[in-house]
Formats: C-alpha cells, structure tokens, sequence
C-alpha cells in the first residue's frame, strides 16, 4: 500500500478494518480501487461514528467492497475533534459519495473538501439547529418546537431544488423568475439538456 | 275523520327553512366526502387497506380518492409528519376549496408518537386543523372507518347560517403560525416515557 498512509490495521469478526492517515486517505483510496489483486471499485457507504467519550477521535468510515473479487474492506479515518473536522472528498473516485458524504456533513456537520455540491440533504438547506447525530445534539433539537414549526413552515421547498431532484422541466414557464434563473444554471452550473419530445 | 286545517296529516312537512337546507347541504356533503390521502408511513397501508374491498370506504361516498388537493374534502393524514413536509401539508391544505376537513390517521400524526426528537412534528394539529383524531399505531381499517363515520355526524351537525358550529381556518399569522407559539410549545410537550429524557443531552 501507500507508505506511511495506514496507521493500523486490525480484523474484528472477519471483517478487515484499515486506519488511514487523513491526508493520505485519498491516495490509500486510489491504491485499493485501481491496484490489480485489490480493485475494491464500489463504495458501498460512508458514515461517520462519535463516541460517548469525548477524548476519542470521531472516525469517518467507508465501506469498499470489490464485486470482481467478493471482498471488502473497511477504511477509517481518525478526526480531533478539537482540530477542524474536514476529510478529502472521494467524489472523484466514485461518484455515488455525492449523497453519502452529504448525509455525513449534513448529519455530523463533517466537510468533505473537494466535493462538487456539498449542502444538507436530509434535513432542510435553512436547518440551523446544528448537526442532529453528533452527541453534543439534544434530542429534541435546540429550538423551542414553536420556533422549529415557524422555521418549517416559513422554508419554501422550492427554493432548494435543482430541476435533476424536482423533474418540472414542462413546467418551467410558471416558476417564479428567480426560480427559474436557478434552474437555468443548474446547481452546479451546467444547463441540462431539453427534455426529449 | 280529519278536520281542514288540522296540521297532524302526513302530507306536511313542518321545520324551519334554514334547518331543511342544512339537512340537504350537510347530508350531500357528508356523504360524498372526497379524501386527500397524505400517506408517510405505515398508516398510509391500513389506509390502503381500508380503501381496498374488503373495508371499502366507496360505502360512506368516498368512492373517489382525489390525488389532487383541488378536488378534495377531507385531508387523511396517515403517518408521521417531518418538519421537512410541514410546509407541503400546509400548502395542499391551503390548496383545497371550502368547505375542508381533515383526519389526522395514527399516533404520530395525532402527537408525534413513539417520533419525540428532532425531525418531528409533534402532532399535525401544529401546522393545520384537525377534525377527527384516529387512535392507533397504525389504527385498523374498522378504527380509520369509525373516525370518518364520527367526521361525518360533525358534518351533519354543521350549519350554513350559524358561525358557531362552521369555524373557517384563518391564514397563517405575520409569524408563519396557525397557533400562538405558547399554545404550539403546551400541545408539544413530551408525554408518558417521553418525560423521562431532557431537552439537552
């Protein structure tokens, strides 16, 4: 593998489980996906784990799996809590980690750099309460519920759609102007094709 | 032997106008309720259920589900509301014509549930008003069928030309609220298990 990017590698269960080094994980990533005798080519998840002990590192975990081979493996990166939580994307080795680090960043507010598109996708893009799976988090929310239901009902669901999530191509002559204007450019600034007659 | 005049021939029929029409309005009404089906989770199958033939709501009028907010009565809340989909049941409410009712179908939609964290509306009746409240996780098909029998008798009991007995919802506040925020933070408030475990962690 990469020299010096595995800190630790351990099998608990039969499951193989690699400690990467942070900024080595996208190189150790490209190594399993690409090598002969690895090619580890889907990216089954990626999730992130706190511990109630708060000295503990919050790890970010991905899980590989190699269709060709019928083997996986488990990646995990160490992150301080104390230092800022921000791991390498791995958006450009397989595009399925768009949604998946997503959920992470959205979830234990974990960014991804290098990733195209990176905004909350479970809850709302407004959603200011924090990150709801990190163990600092009350369960029921910071905000009195009364705030929560103003804050819901003010967000406008529209707002935050690209036309891939919303599929309202015909109906774009109705939209507001603004509204449209997003669509136009797209969320990451390609125009999409008109759809086909 | 009948005297002319006599009022106790069967050939009267003897009420006050207003009643007689709101004995035709509210039967019509009642016994053609369209429903709005807003299913989000596994009340959403009893609902199914209750629709499909063997418990067939087709019996009370409810022949025509309508998929569109437009041409619907009754708004059958089935399952557990996010925060994310508040504005979406607010907006189809808003969306149906007068008169409307709804169902809040299920503990979750009724209070929030087992669902007291986050993500949860804490009862439906937060964002819109409910009229029948069905008990249940999920509630059986003959429970859904009780709550629109009951919607129907509140129905039946309304009146064209008494304010009293048909309140209009009212728009949302200059906030965004249907209630005063203390009246949506008392009906939140946790309950049964639910009170064991702290707002902070």
């Amino acid at each position: 593998m990469i020299p010096g990017a595995v800190r630790e590698a351990t099998a608990r269960d039969g499951d193989q489980i690699v400690y990467v080094a942070p900024d080595r994980l996208l190189d150790a990533l490209r190594w399993l996906k690409e090598t002969p005798g690895q090619e580890f080519d889907y990216l089954v998840d990626v999730t992130a784990v706190e511990f109630r002990d708060r000295e503990r590192p919050i790890e970010v975990v991905y899980f590989l799996r190699s269709l060709k081979r019928r083997a996986d493996i488990r990646i995990k990166v160490e992150l301080q809590p104390s230092d800022e939580l921000a791991v390498d994307s791995v958006w450009s080795l397989w595009r399925g980690a768009d949604w998946l680090e997503r959920e992470v960043f959205d979830m234990f507010g974990i960014t991804f750099k290098g990733h195209p598109d990176l905004r909350r996708i479970l809850m709302w893009e407004t959603y200011a309460e924090g990150y709801p799976l990190r163990k600092g988090f009350p369960l029921r929310g910071r905000f009195s519920r009364a705030e929560q239901v103003r804050q819901a009902l003010n967000a406008n669901p529209e707002a935050h759609y690209s036309l891939e999530e919303l599929s309202i191509a015909e109906a774009g002559g109705d939209l507001p102007d603004d509204m449209r204007d997003r669509l136009r450019r797209g969320e990451r600034g390609v125009v999409p094709e008109p759809p086909n007659p | 032997m009948k005297r002319v005049g006599e009022v106790q021939s069967s050939n009267y029929l003897l009420a006050k106008f207003q009643d007689l029409v709101d004995w035709a309005v509210n039967s019509s009404r009642a016994n053609s309720l369209w429903p709005m089906p807003f299913g989000t989770a596994c009340c959403a199958i009893e609902f199914m259920a209750t629709a499909a033939s063997r418990f067939d709501f087709a019996r009370f009028g409810m022949e025509r589900q309508a998929f569109s907010p437009r041409q619907a009565d009754v708004l059958i809340c089935a399952g557990r509301l996010p925060f994310k989909l508040a504005p979406v049941i607010r907006r189809i409410y808003d969306q149906m014509p007068q008169p409307k009712w709804v169902i809040s179908m299920g503990a979750c939609a009724s209070t929030g549930g087992v669902f007291d964290n986050y993500a949860m509306v804490q009862g439906i009746d937060t964002i819109v008003p409910v009229d029948v409240y069905v008990p249940g996780c999920p509630p059986r098909p003959e429970g859904l069928l009780y709550g629109i029998l009951l919607l129907h008798k509140k129905i039946k009991g309304e009146s064209l030309f008494d304010a009293v007995k048909r309140r209009e919802e009212q728009p949302l506040d200059d906030k965004g609220l249907r209630l005063p925020p203390e009246t949506i933070d008392e009906i939140s408030e946790p309950f049964g298990n639910s009170v064991h475990q702290f707002r902070s962690s």
